[in-house]
């Protein structure tokens, strides 16, 4: 207040940018420091930059090299589209069903602590790593093909939804909470009449959502031989078949492209 | 008739959902399983994995601990390139995002023809998973980090550039009317009555983005994309399990930690 009286006093007229970092020197001290950290991550780096300056005509080849796409391979990339929609299906639908007794021990206001916080290391662990460090451990388990995609996934989208599903649990007003308990319902009967009405329609569009998620991760778990359209992606890049590659990836856009038009329709229907 | 009988004849039992909305429900269920059961089903899974995962599970847990301790030294440069591909990635797609941003939003785009070539660069961005796009760069630049940060980079423009865009279409009109009523070209509009409106949408996305990167910076390696990823893949190859261990570890700290500062920035912002 008494900065911009002043200011006021000095140059009525001047207009001031609105800034998002009021004070002057932390505005430009995080600037400073954002110049220091980007000279010393580049010159740490070992990027050999001839390499890098060859990289433009490589590119321009690259592209000349997947033009026209070649969709003459049309059952291989339609078998690997159908394999990565059913890797999503499956491990969206279980995850659905899993992320249930999860979500619900990850809720403070509803479970003891030891259980509570079982299931949020449970949460937080399978967050953290991505799905290709999950997947390579699930393909050196149940071997190569689609079962470790698909528990990749499950994984992933158990953890996801659960988390939003304790999360939703934990913000509910308490007042429902108390009064179907003063009713001495039991806590199978707490679940069904008074969490399930409240937490029922975000769970829904969070577990579409990660359909939609699921069809996304599930062209890039077949990279580690997972099962789906990203294996033959996989191979066909190191085949140096780039108009194949080409098709592979429109097929994957127009893919995911479907599933978010579908999820967001199918939210809007829930809404 | 007692009250007794004709509660008996006419039982007033609340129901929660009409018979024809119950049909509806069970349909829907019912499809769903039918889904389910045929995506599961035509996978043709090989269900005799199964039978010796868990000694298969077992077996890599013995092999994986204890973990070797003394390797932690040779992580930490790997670690410290993951952080800055997943940096300098996200600076870069700060600075291309933002000019999408506003080719893809009705409100700021030129024509329908510009509208859609944004939307359609934010569509391919997003759909194209970071690692495929490590993929495509390792052919262009050959291995390195290099590779890594433009993968990183052209994955995060269609995150980054859709929420800014949905940002920029709900942004006050009132205040883009007052600047170009003032005689402001259209580059003034846009950083002087749109930019300020959206910054701290642009901060703290990039902020949760740059949290997003770290995680996928740390597989770009398996495709030769650099960072602590290459360090893994060898390990894993190598069936140095104990060393996996130490990496795995090491990549939890630093993404829970990104998670912790990355919170606590947007907390600040917004």
């Amino acid at each position: 207040m008494a900065a911009s009286s002043s200011a006021q006093a000095g140059d009525a007229l001047r207009w001031q940018r609105i800034r998002t970092i009021e004070n002057p020197w932390v505005r430009q001290g995080l600037a400073a420091l954002a110049v220091v950290y980007l000279a010393w991550s580049l010159t740490t780096l070992e990027i050999n930059w001839t390499r890098v300056a060859d990289g433009l005509p490589r590119a321009v080849n690259l592209v000349l090299r997947m033009f026209p796409p070649d969709f003459s391979r049309g059952s291989l990339l339609f078998r690997g589209t159908l394999e990565s929609v059913q890797m999503a299906l499956a491990a969206s639908f279980f995850g659905m069903i899993l992320a249930v007794p999860i979500g619900i021990c990850g809720a403070s206001n509803l479970v003891p602590k030891p259980v509570y916080l079982a299931a949020r290391a449970f949460i937080i662990l399978s967050r953290t790593f991505h799905e290709i460090i999950v997947a390579i451990f699930f393909v050196k388990i149940f071997g190569f093909g689609p079962l470790a995609g698909v528990l990749t996934l499950l994984v992933a989208s158990t953890s996801f939804i659960s988390k939003m599903l304790a999360e939703d649990i934990e913000n509910m007003p308490p007042g429902q909470l108390e009064a179907i308990r003063a009713t001495g319902a039991s806590f199978p009967q707490l679940l069904v009449y008074c969490i399930s009405p409240q937490a029922l329609p975000r769970y829904l569009g969070v577990s579409i959502y990660r359909l939609d998620a699921n069809i996304r991760h599930s062209t890039v778990v077949g990279i580690v031989g997972a099962g789906g359209i990203g294996q033959v992606l996989a191979a066909s890049f190191s085949r140096y078949d780039y108009d194949f590659s080409l098709a592979i990836l429109l097929t994957i856009i127009s893919l995911v492209f479907l599933g978010e038009f579908f999820s967001n329709w199918v939210r809007n229907q829930l809404r | 008739m007692t009250a007794s009988q004709h509660a008996a004849k006419h039982p007033e039992v609340w129901r929660r959902f009409s018979p024809r909305q119950t049909l509806l429900r069970y349909t829907w269920y019912l499809g769903v399983v039918a889904v389910a059961v045929w995506s599961i089903s035509a996978l043709d899974v090989a269900w005799f994995f199964f039978l010796d995962a868990h000694v298969q599970a077992l077996d890599m847990a013995t092999r994986m601990w204890p973990p070797e301790l003394g390797y932690f030294r040779k992580v930490v440069g790997p670690l410290i390139e993951t952080i800055h591909i997943a940096t300098l990635g996200t600076v870069a797609t700060v600075l291309v995002a933002f000019p999408v941003a506003f080719l893809a939003s009705r409100n700021t785009t030129f024509n329908a023809v510009t509208w859609f070539i944004g939307r359609f660069i934010l569509v391919a961005s997003r759909s194209v998973n970071t690692v495929v796009w490590g993929l495509l760069f390792v052919a262009i630049f050959g291995p390195g980090p290099m590779a890594g940060i433009w993968a990183i980079t052209f994955r995060s423009i269609g995150f980054l550039g859709k929420l800014v865009a949905e940002a920029i279409e709900e942004i006050d009109t009132g205040v883009v009317e007052a600047i170009e009523a003032t005689g402001a070209s259209r580059l003034q509009v846009l950083w002087i009555g749109v930019l300020p409106q959206v910054l701290p949408v642009i901060y703290g996305t990039t902020v949760y983005r740059w949290d997003i990167n770290i995680r996928e910076s740390s597989v770009l390696g398996f495709v030769g994309a650099g960072g602590i990823g290459i360090v893994l893949y060898a390990a894993i190859n190598q069936f140095l399990w104990q060393e996996v261990t130490v990496i795995l570890i090491a990549v939890f700290g630093v993404v829970i930690l990104s998670e912790f500062v990355s919170a606590a920035v947007r907390r600040r912002i917004t």
